[in-house]
């Protein structure tokens, strides 16, 4: 008998749920009801930044969704035009464009040393893979910190993961430090500049060395040097 | 009992497809620095009471002789002594700054722990050092970051006069071909006779003179300076 219930059940929900449409629709006969397609179930990430630098505003971030293949940036390799872009002028748009990117968002201001920020990413269940992160150092000629390809896929809810990041030369843009080559506030010089006059591969930036370490061109202060980690990311699924 | 025998070897089939006991590895190595060349690698696996160095101990003769002249011979004599298995060598001489040595094959035996070393140069003595890590059971690709260690052996006079003798002074050579001359040398009194994490280098702008034969718009580093993959098959 109470297997009987089981399978009753279901229809009688089934009924009092159409009653309900039948109810609400009665003032309007032309009304047509749109089948109702089944919501997508979403998942929701939390990821905070923190810039751990002494003196080294971070430029807007971009966060972005991708697949477990891509990844923005390979140690030892040539700096892609996007990568170029974002970490001598703090230009994030051409990552945005990339076509391995499924979605992306950005930070919104500087990222000054000491700050935080937390960034919310929503995504299809079906489509959570990896993140990617990216941000420049700017009082730099080409230093960017960021997340290169973490898999989010099958975290817990309110399990955060901490990590720490170091800073990378995107090799592109000699260190000169000199005035005019770098658009922080520490030189308010030029971003961009599709010339690469250095080793032209992504690498551990070697730190600056500042005028007074003996760098007579330089216009960077010791508080511009840095260490390794250079950034702070807490990542955390919240639904 | 036939039957619990054939599940049984069919459970052990399935165990050992699940994780494996550290046979084979893929070992990719890459020079994380601005302008740092690596001397001959050494890839070696070994058992859980073997290190090449102890961070906080005083550095043994072998591993002296790889970080002041790039000499991995002793060492690797020492591993291959006690039952471990050998890398030497791998990327066929010096690993440029970016350059990769990739998916070196390692047959690690019944050993379970990973280290490599191979010296900096151009410096007095530093090297990098992935110490006895432990060889993931799990078949996977694993990333470490590997730091640069000072041996504690010679002082850091930055001075390239070819000196890669264990004892004696001196760098010996810049194979980027962008070493200085004539440095006077960089004089600092300090005298950390143990094994620690290397300072990094100062350098100058001077080629011609200066302190140091280093240049620090090339010679100087932050850490990590090497990224190692690991892919247990």
């Amino acid at each position: 008998m109470k297997r009987t219930d089981l399978i009753i059940k279901p229809n009688l929900i089934a009924m009092i749920a159409a009653a309900t449409l039948l109810t609400a629709c009665s003032d309007d006969d032309n009304v047509v009801v749109p089948p109702v397609e089944p919501e997508p179930v979403m998942q929701t990430f939390t990821v905070t930044v923190t810039n751990l630098t002494a003196n080294q505003p971070m430029s807007p971030v971009i966060l972005a969704a991708h697949n477990t293949e891509a990844s923005l940036w390979q140690a030892g390799e040539m700096a892609s035009l996007a990568i170029e872009k974002m970490a001598e002028g703090g230009d994030t748009a051409d990552i945005a464009a990339l076509e391995i990117l499924d979605s992306s968002i950005n930070g919104t201001g500087m990222l000054m040393p000491g700050m935080s920020e937390t960034l919310t990413l929503t995504l299809a269940q079906a489509n959570v893979a990896n993140i990617s992160l990216a941000t420049m150092l700017v009082n730099t000629n080409d230093a960017f910190t960021g997340i290169n390809s973490y898999h989010i896929a099958g975290m817990e809810v309110d399990m955060p993961k901490m990590m720490k990041y170091t800073a990378y030369d995107a090799g592109t843009e000699a260190n000169s430090e000199a005035k005019g080559t770098m658009p922080g506030p520490a030189d308010g010089g030029e971003g961009f500049n599709a010339a690469r006059d250095d080793v032209d591969f992504v690498h551990i930036h070697p730190g600056v060395i500042s005028m007074y370490d003996g760098l007579a061109d330089s216009v960077l202060m010791p508080s511009h040097r840095f260490d390794n980690p250079v950034l702070a990311v807490t990542i955390m699924r919240t639904q | 009992m036939k039957r619990t025998l054939v599940n049984a070897s069919l459970l052990a089939a399935g165990l050992l497809s699940l994780s494996t006991q550290a046979a084979d590895i893929e070992v990719s190595v890459t020079n994380l620095t601005h302008g740092n060349h690596f001397t001959p690698l050494l890839i070696a696996a070994h058992n859980n009471d073997s290190h090449l160095f102890h961070v906080g101990e005083m550095a043994t003769p072998a591993l002296q002789k790889m970080a002041e002249g790039g000499d991995i011979s002793d060492l690797n004599t020492a591993v291959t002594g006690a039952n471990g298995a050998t890398l030497a060598n791998p990327a066929m001489g010096l690993l440029a700054a970016g350059a990769s040595v990739n998916s070196a094959m390692l047959d690690t035996g019944d050993n379970t722990h990973l280290s490599i070393v191979a010296m900096v140069l151009p410096t007095n003595d530093a090297f990098i050092g992935l110490d006895s890590w432990k060889i993931p059971t799990e078949v996977g690709t694993y990333t470490v970051y590997v730091n640069a260690y000072d041996a504690g052996t010679e002082a850091n006079d930055e001075i390239i006069n070819g000196g890669g003798m264990s004892g004696v002074p001196g760098i010996p050579a810049a194979p980027g071909g962008n070493g200085g001359a004539n440095g006077t040398g960089v004089m600092d009194g300090a005298d950390n006779m143990y094994v620690h994490t290397h300072p990094g280098v100062l350098g100058d702008t001077d080629s011609a003179g200066g302190a140091s034969d280093l240049d620090s718009r090339i010679h100087r580093w932050l850490n990590p300076v090497a990224k190692v993959v690991v892919t247990v098959k």
